[in-house]
């Protein structure tokens, strides 16, 4: 039985050791938001947090997290919607909206590593979260807001 | 009945008609049983004026949504359609995927499909008289009430309102009494002036479950009792379980059962990961077939040979042949693509639960239809005992026009009786796709003594999609609608023009992908184009609108894109090429901006004109074009599959390069005002990315890039 902190919550699950974080948290834990699409760590889907970094949990095995804590996307906002997901839904930015658990995550932890990015910043922090409906052009304008909102400096999107 | 069956009914009664969907469109009928996922019983009689809505004493109104939405848009501009004229907010509807039903087939296809760009043309008239004839039962049961004339009362907000504005009822109030009145035969539809929520900005109504995780994709389907499932297929294509040994696996940690199916070998366990680790351990014997000596030369010299062959004829005027031969200036110039996979991010899955005497199948799927007959053959129940449940789609771009990834899910669950979800790996999804066909197209093009364009032919050499879907739907000695697309819409002023078609089938099956044989003949046409342009030392601009003067359509949207683009000026070390293109409906111009760096192509800015008729999201619609850029940029630099030995040779994103953030150029779009008919936007965007890119690769290296993908050439 190992022992987990799962979006403010410590959870018992009894898998294998190797078994990936994104299996556990999906098929044990039904916590389904958070995506498979490569299980390589090419894609991003599968991104959450690990004690606020963003990690791929396809490739993380269950054991190596030991009392870090796990922040998935059904967990990220901590009141009504995170700043992120409410520049998501004001400049529509997901189309299919598979990848976007994954997208949100990396650009919440962009956020709070660098609350006002630069687009070279986005480029580094987004480039391993893949999207094959190509909101590219979309997630940098609404992680542009975000940062605006959150640090209260005037709105200078560059796109949208 | 199965899809084959299908297809030779269809073909029997010889429902292909060409031409009937603009460019060249095909007309499928499927008759299906009868819609067996009826709404439950509910204390108050429902209001359901037909198969779209369904208004509760509650004040809930629900619309089922016919269209599967997979990025598109059509759960946000469909339901935008029936509110604008119900008389509330779309915002106010909850939306249910429909069940397949005769009330629901794409009146362009034929079947219960969401494909072809097609969802808003279908859609266009027949949500908006949904719409109003559930306002107008509405009406009649708040006039009968009151014992006025229906005449004098307005529905506002999802209420209907006296003249005088003193007495209100809300549609919920009003439901009952309404479902006990005849549907009426006629309604008047709003003029384009009274719209309020058609063409005007609205937010997606799927956000908000697309940032929190909670939008229900076929993927994350849990059943009680459910197992997951892990499928073994056989790694050459087309090859089948000669014999397979099972003991390992079924020896590993939370593993159930391995079962057979028409898919190949199915892993059961508690978690999907044990599932696909024990299915590793699976030791199969596959009888490869005949398509184990299958590689990309063989595919490649069969195009090239069949082209040779005089093809059959998809658009004739004039006599290009004698123009051609006749001219003492003539031009000519093959051009080659590539297969393609769909990548969809979502891999494809489907969760079954097969039960003695009914079945509930959850499946990502754009044809509610043909899931049905897979269903029923697969479980052996009749098709009414069977319920489709249509998810989100973690992306479609035609990949889930196919069926084939639901049996093995069935099949299992009918074999062990419990719920049973099978959900293929990357690798199996990139290596059992049914790809983009590849292609060979010729063009040769004639000048006369003065430089004038006297002949055009455009020699299309490719698999027919449609006779793999449908096997015996497109005739012997017909044309594929869907092999002609971007070519038989010829739109230049030439007098002598030929445009013909040879099935060649290459031994890999080929699906729709996203732009269809738009992106194919798009690529050769506009490519061939700019060839003849520069042949005359004619801007490439220029030489087009020379040619399009009685096209308006056309000659818009290139002249707002050049104009947008600034081509007459661009920046230093900068080339723009162009493309132009009708797909859809929808009229496009495009110029792409380009340098080199490195010897390799860096796209700086897609410039996008559009005239699709009337918007009616215009975000969704830029949306669109945004997402069709990169879709068609990706294949366009990167996208190949390989085929050695009968197997797929990439089988991830490390091998099948997506596009990143930090590779995505800007992308404008500028979407010209218009009231005709809408056209189609989920894909036409995609075909016009490459020969704009390809045509300013030439302006900047004098190098002609005649086959795809980009990165096989050498430009520096």
């Amino acid at each position: 039985m190992l022992k987990l902190s799962v979006n403010g919550k410590d959870q018992d699950v009894d898998v294998d050791p190797q078994t990936p974080l994104l299996w556990v948290l999906r098929d044990t834990l039904g916590l389904t938001g958070t995506k498979y699409g490569c299980g390589m760590a090419l894609c991003g889907a599968c991104t959450v947090h690990l004690d606020g970094e963003p990690i791929r949990s396809c490739v993380t095995p269950v054991s190596a997290i030991g009392t870090r804590k796990v922040t998935t996307i059904e967990g990220l906002a901590t009141d009504d919607l995170h700043p992120v997901q409410k520049a998501w839904i004001a400049l529509d930015v997901p189309q299919c909206g598979y990848c976007q658990s994954g997208q949100i995550m990396s650009a919440a932890a962009l956020l709070a590593r660098t609350p006002t990015p630069t687009d070279q910043d986005i480029d580094v922090a987004m480039s391993g979260n893949l999207c094959r409906c190509g909101t590219y052009q979309r997630i940098r304008a609404a992680i542009h807001q975000a940062a605006h909102r959150a640090t209260g400096t005037a709105a200078n999107d560059t796109s949208g | 009945m199965n899809i084959e069956s299908a297809g030779r009914e269809i073909s029997r009664r010889q429902f292909l008609k060409s031409a009937a969907l603009g460019a060249g469109g095909l007309i499928i009928a499927i008759h299906l049983p009868a819609c067996s996922t009826k709404p439950g019983p509910e204390s108050s009689k429902p209001f359901e004026p037909n198969a779209f809505l369904r208004i509760a004493s509650d004040d809930t109104i629900t619309f089922y949504c016919d269209k599967s939405e997979m990025g598109q848009g059509v759960y946000t501009s469909l339901t935008t359609l029936i509110a604008e004229e119900l008389g509330t907010d779309a915002g106010r509807i909850a939306i249910e995927f429909a069940p397949p039903g005769d009330a629901y087939i794409n009146k362009l296809l034929g079947g219960q499909v969401t494909g072809g760009s097609t969802s808003v043309r279908d859609s266009w008239v027949k949500l908006r008289v949904a719409g109003a004839q559930a306002r107008e039962m509405l009406i009649a049961a708040a006039a009968k009430e009151w014992e006025v004339d229906p005449r004098t009362l307005r529905v506002e907000n999802g209420m209907v309102i006296s003249e005088d504005n003193a007495r209100k009822l809300s549609f919920g109030a009003l439901a009952a009494a309404a479902a006990q009145l005849t549907p009426p035969a006629d309604v008047k539809l709003k003029e384009t002036s009274q719209f309020t929520q058609v063409g005007k900005p609205r937010i997606r109504l799927d956000t908000p479950s697309k940032v929190n995780g909670t939008a229900g994709f076929g993927i994350d389907v849990r059943l009680p009792g459910m197992l997951y499932g892990a499928l073994a297929q056989s790694p050459v294509l087309g090859g089948t379980v000669a014999s397979f040994d099972a003991s390992k696996a079924k020896a590993m940690p939370g593993v159930r059962d391995v079962v057979q199916t028409s898919s190949g070998v199915v892993v059961l366990a508690d978690s999907w990961w044990q599932a696909r680790q024990a299915r590793d351990a699976l030791a199969i014997e596959w009888t490869p077939g005949a398509r184990a000596s299958l590689n990309d030369a063989m595919i490649s010299r069969g195009l090239q040979e069949a082209s040779r062959r005089a093809g059959i004829v998809a658009l004739q005027a004039g006599d290009a042949e004698a123009a051609l031969k006749s001219s003492k200036k003539v031009l000519t110039a093959a051009y080659e693509l590539p297969l393609l996979a769909h990548a969809t991010l979502e891999p494809q899955n489907c969760t079954a639960d097969v039960r003695a005497d009914a079945a509930d199948i959850h499946v990502p799927t754009q044809v509610q239809g043909f899931a049905l007959q897979a269903a029923a053959k697969a479980s052996g129940l009749p098709p009414e005992k069977i319920r489709i449940h249509t998810t989100f789609l973690g992306g479609g771009f035609g990949r889930r026009l196919d069926v084939d990834f639901m049996p093995a899910a069935i099949e299992a669950s009918r074999q062990v009786g419990k719920p049973v979800k099978v959900v293929w790996t990357r690798e199996d999804d990139m290596t059992h796709d049914y790809y983009r066909p590849a292609a060979y197209n010729v063009c040769s093009g004639a000048f006369d003594a003065e430089g004038g364009l006297t002949a055009w032919k455009h020699h299309l050499t490719a698999p027919s999609i449609t006779s793999r879907w449908i096997p015996g739907l497109v005739k012997e000695g017909t044309v594929d609608p869907f092999s002609v697309e971007a070519a038989s819409n010829y739109p230049y002023d030439v007098p002598n023009v030929l445009v013909d078609w040879v099935q060649h089938e290459v031994g890999v099956d080929v699906g729709y992908w996203r732009s269809v044989s738009h992106a194919l003949n798009c690529f050769s046409g506009e490519s061939f184009m700019d060839e003849l342009a520069v042949s005359r030392r004619e801007d490439p601009v220029a030489f087009r609108l020379a040619l399009l003067g009685k096209q308006p359509r056309y000659r818009a949207v290139l002249e707002r894109a050049a104009h947008e683009a600034g081509y007459s000026t661009p920046a230093a070390g900068h080339h723009l090429g162009v493309a132009v293109m009708e797909g859809y409906g929808t009229y496009m111009a495009q110029i792409a901006e380009i340098s080199l760096e490195d010897g390799k192509v860096r796209v700086h800015r897609v410039v996008c004109a559009v005239d699709c008729g009337q918007v009616i999201n215009p975000s969704i619609a830029t949306a669109q074009v945004e997402s069709s850029v990169i879709f068609g940029l990706t294949a366009a630099l990167w996208g190949e599959i390989n085929v050695f030995g009968g197997k797929v040779q990439q089988t991830n994103f490390n091998s099948y390069r997506l596009m990143r953030m930090n590779e995505v150029p800007r992308i404008d779009t500028y979407i010209v005002d218009s009231t005709a008919e809408p056209g189609g936007m989920g894909e036409p965007a995609v075909a016009l990315v490459a020969p704009a890119v390809t045509n300013a690769v030439f302006k900047a290296t004098g190098k002609r890039v005649r086959s795809l993908p980009l990165a096989r050439h050498k430009l520096a």
